[in-house]
């Protein structure tokens, strides 16, 4: 398998450079770029598998490279920003990016966040529809058939229980937004209602985690949305238990 | 030693008249005996000069009447346009104030100050837009003649046999820069008038054989003279009252005139004015208010009027109540320290001869002060007192009312004498007179006492049913009778009348008393709005607003209706005089506006509309409506100064904390950045380091920036709620996610295994700033985390219970370092003194901040038997509406 090649658009070096270091010793194949207009030219030079963007850069705006960037490309991005840019943030997820760090970052989280991407990248693009059974942690579930199983056990879920459900698992992985979790499972009538989400997902994690004031897969992304973390899925039904997200 | 001091009072007003002068802007008169003297030619040449030495000259009103030479001089002086107004069908060219005041010259010229005004402009009177020319610092060049001012207006009239309407006050001549005198010999006057170089209106064509005769201009003339001497010797007295070069010390006259509220009252102050200015004196005008007259409508509207005058003339004017006038003019002389009561001579004669004179009164109660008799010749303008005669019906009704009361006890007495003895039945008699006197007046009391006597001689005194008399004794019975119910009735009267008085009075004392208690009371400009509508507004029956300035010095309506005229309202409060009804500024206007005069500023304009249309009349109430407002003022300007004084207390504090916070900060900030740099430049040596040991530095810098992003987010959070006001974004946020959110913030490394949640299923949704109660928890695990022993267990709870929300961060450890546990959330406070554990001590002062900003609580406290408990108190709103999915 080829080496995994990775685009850093950063404008500070020391930053570009512990990260080329931290990534390059996993093996992978790394690319910098400074400002946004070396970024389009990399981007379309190098098909990278993954980017990793900062926000705030000094020509353009990091969201409307994402923005281009999806146009042409589904390869994962990663956004780089900082705690005070909440709204920043769920603006560039909305744009098309998958995931996010706060800054300052440490390098394990780093690390984590782009094996997940990639290992996501690689399960949906070659196969194009999802796969029919999905699982994390204790559960299981048969998208096709709606049926839920936690340790073995038949879990009742409500039909948007799980079309929620079903939704995260199509984006697992990834940041879903409250917006795009909103369209998706409500409609676009409800896109201004939050708390719909809060209320169901506080359901979902009663019925399918262990602990649900600290959720292992069903995770919070404070005031930005949701994510599924921990899948696995298998085309032939078996399964394989992933790491939790550190 | 002798004491040449200037009298620091002198010195104080006189230092006032040189600031006024500098802000203000000179007033200069041309000063003239009468027309044609050359006054408008005398005021263009000066001000060709003035042009000529560079000052921009512009001209408000100069009346050439077509004289060529004058014409002349106006050529090269830039005129302000006039300002046409519609009036009794022809169109008049004024002097339009408005463009002069923003047409930005230094010097203005406007002709015959005394003119008037037509109606519909903003002053009734020319001298008033000269007063606000110069107060806009403009200076001004003007024209005047002698028959014109006020206090001389009636001497002129009874030379020239004709009274001039139009006056100017004398405070505008005295205060005036300068004044200077265009003199004219008779002789050489009359030579220009038969020149034809004397300009006369047409209406006064048929006047000049009378006016202009030698021995008017003569009079008129020496006149003029002598009142600009008067004026010249005043400056010289000011002069060497601020030299210090006065030898004595001088005393000072006080002049009290004493007027009655009937005739000719003018002329008598005008006297009295001269008099007053030749003196050098204060003056006051006098009035005593009897009740029976103050009743009187006509009487009142006298008194309003000669409190006018007064005030024209540059006195004080006072209405004392009392019913012997006499005795209480001079307690109120003595208690003023009165020099000279001035008075009327009664030239008509006596009326009745009993009756003394009231200066002879005065004069035999030997008060100790002098006593002026001025006989003023009644002038044909001077108002005659309308008289209101008593309605007869009133009278017939009063007296019929008596006759029936005696009739009656007379009924009574004949069925009481069956019982009673003669002598007791007078007595009965006597109680009617009292009775009939307090309820009906002095008449009908006179009348029930003839009454009486008539019907007890009539009645019951042997012959009966005749007058005639059996027994001579009772013809003194009857006399005695007569005299006792007199005096009796004439003493119920007054004492009645004094009553009246004293009720009117008490009235206005407790109204101003209670106005300025309650203004005492108040605390925010709000609450002296509402005295102002509340107690102020019923006293007057008037609608009042009051209007307050902003930070532009723009009026704005604090409180009330909006039939305010802002304009007019900024005017009284720029120029700091009374406008609107009733006065002499934009009286078109339907209120009264009051400048609310303080020590140190015009706090405000307080308005006043009338519910019946028209002010309050009685001087009393004039008197405690200027009071109220000077109430208001100082309240507003106490007002004013708590709040200049708070702020810079606030302003103190926070410069405090900021001292305090920039010297925690920067060694909480200095001592990791040291650390850092220390291990990092040790690092920098590969080669003298095992790779353990460059591992473990490694680690070190790691957890030493890891404790300065805490720090630096806490005080970024902190700035930026202090600087934004914390501006937070609630939404319905169920609490578990948060407190996930918080724990999951701390890696294994950090102990996250310590802490537990236990978060009720049913819990409801609160409406919060998810991020910022994030950061509370994340701040008190922190602590917990920190200050704890690394086998101790974290608790977070939460119940929901009534309308709040609890939620309690509990630890077993060795509990708060302090007792006084509400000092940890003070900025800048460590349970520790300078321990070895980092963090400024802004964790808790952030988290105080936080919940308070949505109204909630956060306390501290011990457990037992140890351990520290923090408890975060939320109000629970009402959640969104969910729509339930039919489950099936």
């Amino acid at each position: 398998m080829s080496k995994p090649r990775i685009l850093i658009v950063e404008d500070e070096a020391d930053i570009r450079r512990f990260v080329r270091m931290a990534l390059e010793k996993e093996g992978m194949n790394l690319f910098e770029a400074s400002t946004a207009a070396q970024a389009r030219i990399e981007s379309a030079s190098r098909k990278p598998d993954l980017v990793i963007v900062d926000l705030g850069l000094p020509d353009d705006d990091g969201k409307t490279f994402i923005r281009e960037l999806r146009a042409w490309s589904s390869a994962p991005v990663l956004v780089l920003s900082a705690r005070e840019q909440e709204t920043e943030k769920v603006e560039a997820l909305d744009a098309g990016a998958d995931d996010y760090l706060v800054k300052p970052f440490g390098v394990p989280e780093l690390l984590a966040r782009v094996r997940a991407q990639l290992r996501r990248a690689k399960f949906i693009s070659p196969a194009g529809a999802a796969s029919s059974i999905i699982k994390f942690g204790h559960v299981s579930v048969d998208v096709a058939s709606h049926e839920v199983f936690r340790s073995g056990e038949p879990v009742h879920l409500t039909p948007i229980e799980f079309r929620l459900l079903a939704s995260l698992i199509r984006g697992h992985g990834k940041v879903l937004t409250h917006r795009q979790l909103l369209l998706d499972v409500w409609g676009p009538g409800h896109i201004e209602r939050p708390h719909y989400i809060r209320i169901y997902m506080a359901n979902l994690r009663q019925k399918l985690e262990d602990d649900p004031t600290q959720p292992q897969h069903l995770i919070t992304e404070l005031q930005v949305g949701y994510r599924l973390a921990g899948v696995d899925v298998f085309h032939d039904g078996s399964a394989r238990l992933t790491g939790h997200r550190t | 030693m002798r004491d040449v001091r200037p009298n620091p009072d002198d010195l104080l007003s006189l230092a006032a008249n040189e600031a006024a002068r500098t802000g203000r802007g000179q007033l200069k008169i041309f000063f003239g005996a009468c027309a044609g003297v050359g006054k408008t030619y005398a005021m263009l040449q000066a001000a060709r000069q003035r042009h000529a030495e560079g000052v921009s000259v512009g001209i408000g009103v100069v009346e050439t009447h077509d004289r060529g030479e004058t014409r002349s001089l106006l050529e090269g002086l830039p005129e302000i346009a006039r300002r046409a107004v519609e009036y009794r069908g022809h169109t008049v060219h004024e002097f339009d104030l408005d463009r002069a005041l923003v047409a930005g010259f230094q010097l203005i010229l406007v002709d015959e100050l005394a003119h008037a005004n037509a109606s519909g402009s903003r002053h009734a009177k020319r001298w008033q837009d000269v007063e606000e020319l110069l107060a806009a610092g403009i200076d001004v060049y003007t024209s005047l003649n002698v028959q014109h001012l006020d206090s001389l207006n009636d001497i002129v009239a009874g030379i020239i046999g004709v009274r001039v309407r139009e006056t100017v006050p004398d405070r505008i001549f005295d205060t005036a820069a300068d004044v200077l005198l265009v003199d004219l010999p008779p002789d050489d006057l009359l030579t220009r008038l038969d020149a034809g170089k004397v300009y006369l209106p047409v209406s006064a064509k048929h006047a000049r054989q009378n006016f202009f005769r030698k021995g008017n201009l003569i009079a008129l003339r020496e006149l003029a003279l002598r009142r600009v001497a008067d004026r010249v010797n005043t400056d010289v007295r000011s002069y060497r009252t601020y030299n210090a070069i006065h030898a004595v010390w001088p005393t000072r006259e006080r002049l009290m005139v004493c007027v009655r509220a009937d005739s000719a009252q003018e002329d008598l102050m005008r006297e009295a004015a001269r008099l007053a200015q030749r003196l050098q004196a204060d003056w006051t005008v006098v009035h005593v208010d009897r009740p029976h007259r103050g009743q009187d409508p006509g009487t009142r509207e006298i008194l309003l009027h000669i409190a006018k005058a007064a005030e024209t003339l540059g006195a004080e004017f006072v209405n004392i109540p009392g019913e012997d006038v006499a005795a209480t003019l001079i307690d109120y002389a003595h208690a003023r320290n009165v020099t000279k009561l001035v008075m009327a001579q009664q030239i008509q004669g006596r009326k009745r001869p009993w009756h003394m004179h009231l200066s002879e009164r005065i004069a035999r109660a030997k008060p100790g002060i002098g006593l002026v008799l001025l006989s003023p010749e009644p002038s044909s303008t001077a108002r005659a007192r309308p008289r209101h005669e008593i309605a007869p019906f009133s009278y017939m009704r009063s007296l019929g009312l008596a006759t029936l009361v005696c009739s009656l006890t007379t009924l009574a007495a004949s069925w009481l004498l069956r019982v009673f003895d003669l002598s007791n039945v007078v007595m009965l008699f006597l109680v009617t007179v009292v009775f009939v006197a307090l309820r009906l007046g002095r008449v009908a009391g006179a009348w029930a006492a003839l009454m009486s006597v008539a019907c007890l001689d009539f009645f019951f005194v042997e012959p009966r049913l005749s007058f005639a008399v059996s027994d001579t004794q009772y013809i003194f019975t009857f006399a005695l009778m007569l005299a006792v119910a007199l005096v009796i009735s004439q003493l119920a009267v007054r004492l009645r009348s004094e009553a009246i008085i004293a009720t009117a009075g008490e009235r206005r004392a407790s109204a101003a008393a209670r106005i300025a208690r309650d203004l005492s009371g108040a605390i925010r400009t709000d609450q002296i709005a509402s005295i102002c509508t509340d107690t102020i507004a019923p006293l007057f029956s008037a609608d009042v607003v009051l209007m307050l300035p902003d930070a532009a010095d723009r009026l704005l309506i604090a409180s009330g209706v909006g039939f305010v005229d802002v304009s007019v309202a900024q005017w009284a409060h720029d120029h700091e005089q009374p406008a609107g009804l009733g006065t002499q500024t934009l009286n078109g206007a339907q209120a009264l506006y009051l400048p609310l005069k303080a020590p140190m500023h015009v706090r405000g304009v307080l308005v006043l509309r009338p519910k019946d249309g028209a002010l309050p009349g009685d001087p009393d109430d004039r008197r405690l409506l200027d009071a109220c407002c000077s109430s208001i003022a100082l309240a507003l300007e106490r007002i004013h100064f708590v709040d200049v004084a708070q702020d810079t207390l606030v302003r103190m504090e926070g410069e405090r904390l900021r001292n305090a916070l920039l010297a925690s900060v920067s060694h909480d900030l200095k001592t990791p950045l040291t650390a850092i740099r220390g291990l990092a430049e040790t690092l920098e040596q590969p080669h003298s380091l095992t790779s353990t040991e460059h591992a473990e530095l490694a680690h070190a810098i790691r957890m030493q920036a890891e404790g300065l992003q805490r720090l630096v987010t806490n005080l970024l959070d902190l700035a930026r709620m202090q600087s934004s006001g914390v501006r937070i974004n609630r939404e319905w946020h169920a609490l578990g996610e948060i407190v996930g959110s918080a724990i999951a913030r701390f890696g294994p490394a950090f102990g996250k295994s310590r802490v537990k949640a236990d978060l009720p299923v049913d819990l409801p949704l609160v409406e919060v700033d998810a991020s910022l109660i994030e950061r509370v928890l994340v701040n008190l695990l922190d602590n917990a985390l920190k200050y704890t022993p690394a086998d101790s267990l974290i608790r977070i709870r939460a119940d929901a219970s009534g309308r709040t929300m609890y939620l309690f961060v509990e630890d077993d450890g060795p509990g708060l370092p302090t007792s006084d546990v509400e000092s940890l959330f003070a900025p800048f406070t460590r349970g520790q003194k300078e321990s070895s554990i980092g963090g400024v001590g802004l964790g808790l002062a952030l988290c105080r901040g936080i919940i308070a900003a949505h109204a909630g609580t956060i306390r501290a406290e011990q457990q037992s038997p140890h351990g520290a408990r923090f408890e975060i108190r939320l109000p629970l709103g009402a959640p969104p509406e969910i729509e339930r999915e039919n489950t099936p």
